[in-house]
């Protein structure tokens, strides 16, 4: 029994993957962990665009290499996605995107199917664990054999679900990376890449050729009556509403296998198309000139069940019973954040927030954040706050970043607080426990330790921000002094010129284990 | 039942050991030779939110969720987590809650989760041996015999 995330963790390893790099996000955060567990050589990067990046050298250096991230990760990382879809891959680059429809941990439900018609990059939907393990191991496959980065496009259901995974017994694949100059296919001036665009276009080509003849698509016959088309978990939900009607379920869903689906959709009565999320698969049969039916719209948000399939079936669009809510999470009792969202509500303070567990602060009794976004966003958008508010009001603005976050995309907001700095000057709260707490306690640049908790290079927040020549920098433990804490941040707030206040004190949850990594690393 | 995929429901807060619980039901039943699934939602469930996870099993199961109404026996370790859940059982399913072991029978209070699956394990068609075998799996050896003790201590509470 393994969950998704396990399943292509040992996929990877099985093919013989040099490497798996990304950064943590749930649902996608284990599969490097188990990696590492279980014999493999896993790194955490500090952002995943430098991650893809890392894993497209390995590409290039003719290794196998798997690229994690979370859906919103992939944004990050969208800039070297798109032009890798160019330079293609020497050996394999597989893109592990892991989406979260219905948000049970994220701040949008994008569909990242699009990212794969977008980039131009090869995609395939696992289904269950089962299908995790497979479709890893033919991603890698395939990604070798057309020499493109491929996205294995997992969702949370999929992740964090547990189901019997038979493994392959098969050789580890032993790569021997070397390198070749190759200056045409690799540097993407515009008269390479004019000529790399129709590469990829071609390559293209002749996958949707073999996904038409010997892609991994499933049909499972049934009454001519109703044709369900459908991917992902959905085919499970599918098979349990509507046992009796024709299935085609679709593996590689980009590029299509149109004509398959096509004589598909001839074959039965009523052709109906099942999918989470946006109408990608009803989009693009449609434009194929393919008559299927869809979801009503109300079925695009949040994640697909049996009911739901059930109600689609029918075209169902009466209001569905409101879930009753459950407890939300909150800060754990003594966690040093509860007391900087004490002063910052206490101060009214406008608080442009960010992405971590310090999110918590926006919910009773604090209330203390008016705006999350993106990882980062709080320093660009609090100087944005700062240079557009009245005086009094811009005085008030604080930006308050966790220390992953900070190193994941925030440096680059600091710089330009140097660079730009509003007439009022500006505050960042750093707030540092440590290590990256909401995904579960992950090491990262700013903690000294690697993945594996070993000793490595350190990231010293306060160096690096002084360099940037921000005047006034200031470390604090919040808990051991709460009072100075208030003062430091009324007079920052008072002043006109430019403070970083970082709160560390260590996270209650992780103090034990960092206390054990320290000691085996002496 | 043995034709027809039996459904049950874990249900309770972060860190009162709803997906320890999960984990040791589906070995178990994996163990005894059906087709099992198992769907958690974590996320922030660290943080003391609501956890539930769906274990579903059978000759063939599909989806991995426990559809609304459907399930036969629905497991909640935190009192207040009765009602937001209630929903998953079907017409005559079972509720098991804390309030079904006295707990101080058990050695150890953390371990009510483990004495709940042994109230379940009652009604399920899963050997004891592949229940002892999997709380043996899932916990470190110094806690084996207070687990096994608990899920005894439940299975004769049934």
């Amino acid at each position: 029994m393994l969950s998704g995330n396990e399943a292509v963790a040992l996929a990877a390893l099985d093919f013989g993957v040099a490497l798996g790099t990304g950064y943590p996000g749930t649902p996608s955060t284990e599969i490097l962990e188990y990696l590492s567990a279980h014999g493999g050589r896993a790194q955490w990067a500090p952002n995943e665009k430098v991650a893809l990046e890392v894993g497209l050298g390995v590409a290039m250096a003719g290794a196998a290499v798997l690229v994690t991230m979370k859906h919103v990760g992939l944004n990050v990382a969208a800039d070297p996605l798109f032009t890798a879809a160019y330079t293609g891959t020497s050996g394999s680059l597989v893109i592990v995107s892991a989406d979260d429809p219905g948000m049970a941990s994220s701040q949008n439900e994008q569909d990242n199917r699009r990212f794969a018609v977008a980039a131009a990059v090869p995609m395939l939907e696992p289904a269950d664990a089962q299908e995790s393990y497979d479709f890893t191991l033919l991603a890698l496959e395939l990604s070798a054999r057309w020499h493109l980065p491929f996205i294995l496009r997992t969702t949370t259901r999929v992740c964090h679900s547990k189901t019997v995974v038979y493994l392959l017994p098969r050789e580890r694949n032993v790569l021997v990376p070397h390198f070749e100059h190759d200056i045409r296919s690799r540097v993407m001036i515009p008269s390479n890449a004019r000529p790399a665009h129709r590469r990829l276009r071609q390559k293209l080509a002749e996958l949707t050729q073999w996904n038409e003849e010997s892609g991994p698509n499933e049909l499972v016959a049934g009454q001519s009556r109703l044709g369900i088309v459908t991917s992902g978990v959905n085919f499970m939900h599918v098979r349990e509403a509507a046992p009796d009607a024709s299935v085609l379920k679709l593996g590689l869903t980009y590029p299509l296998p149109l004509e398959k689906i096509r004589r598909f959709a001839t074959s039965v009565d009523r052709c109906l198309v099942i999918e989470e999320g946006d109408p990608y698969l009803v989009e693009q049969l449609r434009t194929a000139g393919i008559a299927v039916e869809g979801k009503p719209e109300m079925y695009r948000f949040g994640e697909l069940n049996v009911t739901r399939v059930r109600r689609i079936l029918v075209g169902d669009t009466s209001p569905e019973p409101a879930a009753l809510p459950g407890k939300p999470p909150t800060l754990c009792q003594g966690c040093p954040h509860r007391i900087v969202f004490g002063v910052l509500k206490k101060l009214d303070c406008i608080v442009a927030g960010d992405i971590g567990c310090y999110s918590l602060g926006a919910l009773p009794p604090w209330e203390a954040m008016d705006s999350l976004v993106c990882m980062g966003a709080s320093i660009g958008m609090g100087l944005g706050l700062r240079h557009a508010l009245p005086a009094d009001e811009a005085r008030r603005v604080v930006s308050v970043i966790g220390d992953s976050t900070f190193v994941h995309s925030g440096i680059p907001g600091l710089v330009e607080m140097a660079y730009n700095p509003p007439p009022g000057g500006h505050v960042v709260l750093i707030l540092d426990n440590g290590t990256t707490a909401m995904t579960g306690l992950q090491e990262h640049p700013g903690t000294g330790r690697t993945l594996d908790h070993a000793a490595t290079g350190k990231i010293v927040f306060e160096d690096l921000i002084r360099s940037l020549g921000i005047p006034n920098v200031t470390v604090i433990d919040p808990v051991a002094a709460p009072e100075r804490f208030e003062q430091i941040l009324v007079e920052s707030l008072a002043s006109d010129a430019l403070s970083v206040i970082i709160t560390r004190r260590t996270c209650l949850l992780a103090a034990g284990k960092i206390r054990q990594y320290e000691q085996s690393n002496v | 039942m043995s034709n027809r995929v039996v459904n049950i429901v874990v249900a309770g807060l972060g860190g009162q050991g709803v997906l320890k619980a999960s984990d040791i039901l589906t070995e178990a039943a994996f163990a005894a030779g059906w087709d099992v699934k198992k769907a958690d939602v974590h996320g922030m469930s660290q943080r003391g939110g609501s956890v539930r996870s769906d274990v579903r099993f059978g000759p063939r199961v599909f989806s991995p969720m426990v559809t609304a109404g459907e399930a036969d026996f629905l497991v909640v370790l935190a009192e207040d987590q009765v009602e937001p859940h209630r929903d998953v059982l079907r017409p005559g399913g079972t509720l098991l809650m804390p309030d079904r072991i006295a707990a101080d029978r058990l050695p150890n209070r953390r371990s009510i989760n483990v004495a709940l699956l042994g109230v379940l394990s009652r009604g399920l068609a899963i050997a004891p041996e592949f229940w002892q075998a999997a709380i043996r799996n899932n916990f470190r050896e110094n806690l084996h015999g207070d687990n096994l003790h608990a899920f005894q201590i439940g299975r004769e509470m049934a």
